[in-house]
């Protein structure tokens, strides 16, 4: 989740404020699929349909969007394009709510495959351990792409320079396009794979995008490494907290958020950028 | 030959004969209006409208359509005007004000959320508007301020916590140790203040190991179970909704949390849906006597009628008994208000002879008898029930069992004592069997 709100940012400039309305379209879909057609018979399939929603969502919702909305804001002022990601978000809560009500759906199948492990005396649940398993190897399968592949070098050269990479012959518009694609498609990998741990409720993508950037706040806006340390950050503290101080445990992770920030206003991984006139 | 005639004459009396409501239409009182409009709020968006909104709303079609069939309140048929209760206080206030001016009620039914039944009174009475709130739970109402034209024909959520510590006591009367898991607002504080300070005074020697406030819909409860599977509690009481509790009953049961530890709800309409679901062993309760075969239908006239017409009406009952009992309730308590107001008056009656007759008033409803008990008169008070979940093997569904319900009496304080209070005084006056 975390990961593709700071590589969208990193790419197109946006802070998406309906990242978490893409994580949300992640999760209902892939409560609903999971719902219609998941079977205990071959629990395998259930994962394959979370994960068939993920894309899904990404490569029909992330286009539309981008070519629709967003790309009608690049270089505008930061209010305009917040705002219309704000209005965006608004309008895929009503989208979600038109095609699947106001009913929770809740699809915990995937998770009780799982099944749990013992460690240390305490029973965890497996599911969780699979979840951070696809967060690794999505961060590791991000940078192979973005540090080892041709659209990687493109995309870094897209990043550093829009117009030079244009005038090179570089279609921007189109890397635009895959590059919100990607980060789509990981809000609804995020949305997807978390919804059996709970159930699937209108608001959930406004709720999620709060902690969202937070995370990416701490770890640096536009740096998926920052992403990732935040993420694990914000864990670590939450956890802390509620063992040992329970009232605490939502101001412990703004806490943080607050001091990385009165230290290091770029975030741990952000970069200072010069001011280009 | 002589069948055709017979059955002819059979025929022409069936067609003739108006249908049996019909037969005795209530008399029209004098001075009636044309229609009684009732204003109807309850949350038909937002995550508490699937569990309580929804089946509340399916609940006033249905009641409404039976007391217009019976030819409606002293004669006159009721128009209900329904309104989302979703949003914000200001907009909920706002809304009632367009009732009453716009839409020229003459009385709302309505409030779940809590917080709306604190904000909406003040404007009530400034309106003098007739006001029943149907479902809320919050002690604060009538516990912290008195008005003439609001009355609530649901108990308050004092009944919620007082049912549970009874009942763990009388399920588990060795316990020692107790943690709490409620969610960080008004309703999960007030939950847990009542249920714990109820169960320490009943059993003073109870410690309190652990008490975790997760943020409303946190969803992800992984390390407030990790904290509970640690603290190793005898009982964990909790009254998370909506997606938390979805999460927990998931999470805690691959985990081994109900198996470790007694887990007590305390508001478990919200359970409703998932039942079949739910873990053996747990421990849920109601306010009010109104889970779908406890107590027996059919010794309820009323409430066999509201389960036939809702799954006529809409091919199942109404949903979650929690909201839609309650509605009926509001319904019932409007009806018989008017009607005692009527018979006394002898006209069709002012808002004021409507108060007078509602004022410690009781009434009959799918819930059983209710009694307008508490304060002034304006607050109902209800039995709680509370049930342990237990799967039958032979019907291989889960099923309530080791049923008890504490009568109103037994779990609410007398008029004119706050709950907190009579908790603390000792429950002075209860009448428990």
């Amino acid at each position: 989740m975390s990961a593709g709100l700071t590589f969208t940012y990193g790419v197109v400039r946006i802070l998406n404020l309906a990242h978490g309305n893409l994580y949300a379209l992640g999760a209902y879909m892939g409560a609903w699929l999971v719902l219609g057609w998941g079977s205990s018979a071959m629990p395998v399939l259930s994962y394959l349909l979370l994960f068939a929603a993920a894309v899904f969502i990404g490569v029909t919702a992330g286009p539309l969007i981008e070519r629709l909305f967003l790309r009608r804001v690049y270089g505008k002022e930061e209010e305009i394009q917040i705002l219309l990601t704000f209005s965006i978000l608004l309008i895929l809560e009503d989208v979600i709510k038109l095609v699947w009500g106001v009913s929770p759906l809740f699809a915990d199948k995937p998770y009780i495959y799982m099944g749990h492990v013992r460690l240390g005396g305490v029973d965890y649940a497996g599911y969780p351990f699979l979840l951070t398993g696809i967060a690794v190897v999505t961060g590791i399968l991000l940078w192979l792409v973005v540090t080892r592949t041709r659209f990687g070098k493109v995309l870094v050269s897209v990043i550093t320079d829009r117009e030079v990479s244009s005038a090179l012959g570089v279609n921007v518009p189109r890397i635009y396009t895959l590059a919100f694609t990607l980060g789509a498609v990981f809000a609804a990998l995020g949305g997807a794979f978390t919804a059996p741990m709970f159930s699937v409720v209108p608001g959930i993508g406004a709720e999620v995008i709060v902690v969202s950037f937070a995370v990416v706040a701490i770890g640096g806006l536009g740096s998926i490494g920052g992403a990732a340390l935040g993420a694990l950050l914000v864990g670590l503290a939450r956890a802390t907290a509620v063992h040992l101080f329970p009232e605490l445990d939502l101001f412990a992770i703004y806490l943080i958020m607050a001091l990385v920030l009165l230290f290091r206003p770029q975030g741990l991984f952000g970069q200072v950028q010069a001011r280009r006139i | 030959m002589m069948k055709t005639p017979l059955l002819s004459v059979i025929a022409l009396i069936a067609v003739l004969s108006p249908p049996a409501a019909a037969q005795t239409p209530a008399p029209r009182a004098a001075g009636a209006p044309k229609e009684l409009r009732v204003g109807i709020v309850t949350l038909l968006s937002g995550p508490a409208s699937s569990t309580f909104g929804i089946p509340a709303k399916k609940a006033a079609d249905a009641w409404v359509e039976k007391i217009n069939d019976e030819g409606g309140i002293g004669g006159v048929k009721i128009v209900p005007v329904l309104t989302d209760e979703a949003g914000p206080g200001d907009k909920v206030v706002a809304e009632f004000r367009r009732l009453a001016a716009d839409e020229k009620v003459d009385l709302v039914i309505g409030y779940i959320s809590s917080a709306n039944c604190v904000a909406v009174p003040a404007v009530a009475e400034e309106l003098r508007v007739l006001t029943v709130l149907f479902d809320c739970g919050t002690t604060r109402v009538f516990e912290e301020a008195k008005y003439k034209y609001v009355f609530r024909t649901a108990a308050h959520t004092g009944i919620d916590g007082i049912g549970a510590a009874r009942y763990l006591l009388a399920a588990k009367p060795d316990v020692k140790t107790i943690a709490g898991l409620n969610q960080d607002y008004a309703w999960g504080r007030d939950s847990w203040e009542i249920f714990s300070r109820a169960l320490r005074k009943l059993k003073p020697d109870v410690q309190v190991v652990e008490t975790l406030w997760p943020k409303l819909f946190q969803g992800d409860l992984s390390a407030e179970i990790s904290k509970l599977l640690t603290a190793k509690p005898d009982v964990i009481f909790h009254s998370l909704w909506g997606t938390d509790l979805a999460s927990v009953n998931s999470q805690g049961r691959v985990r081994g949390l109900f198996r470790q530890s007694l887990v007590i709800h305390n508001n478990s309409a919200f359970l409703f849906k998932e039942f079949r679901d739910l873990p053996d062993g747990f421990v849920v309760g109601f306010r009010g006597t109104h889970w779908p075969d406890v107590p027996d239908p059919a010794r309820n006239p009323l409430q066999k009628e509201f389960i036939e017409r809702c799954t006529k009406k809409f091919g199942e009952p109404c949903g979650s008994p929690h909201g839609s009992y309650h509605m009926v309730q509001a319904l019932q308590g409007v009806k018989t208000a008017y009607e005692k107001a009527i018979k006394a008056t002898g006209r069709w009656p002012s808002v004021d002879d409507v108060v007078k007759a509602f004022e410690y008033l009781e009434f009959d409803s799918p819930s059983g008898r209710i009694a307008m008990g508490v304060g002034g008169g304006h607050q109902a008070i209800e039995d709680s029930l509370y049930g342990t979940v237990k799967l039958d093997p032979q019907r291989n569904q889960n099923v309530l069992s080791s049923v008890r319900v504490f009568p109103a009496k037994c779990v609410n304080p007398p008029d004119g004592v706050k709950t907190l209070d009579w908790i603390d005084q000792g429950f002075r006056g209860a009448q428990c069997p």
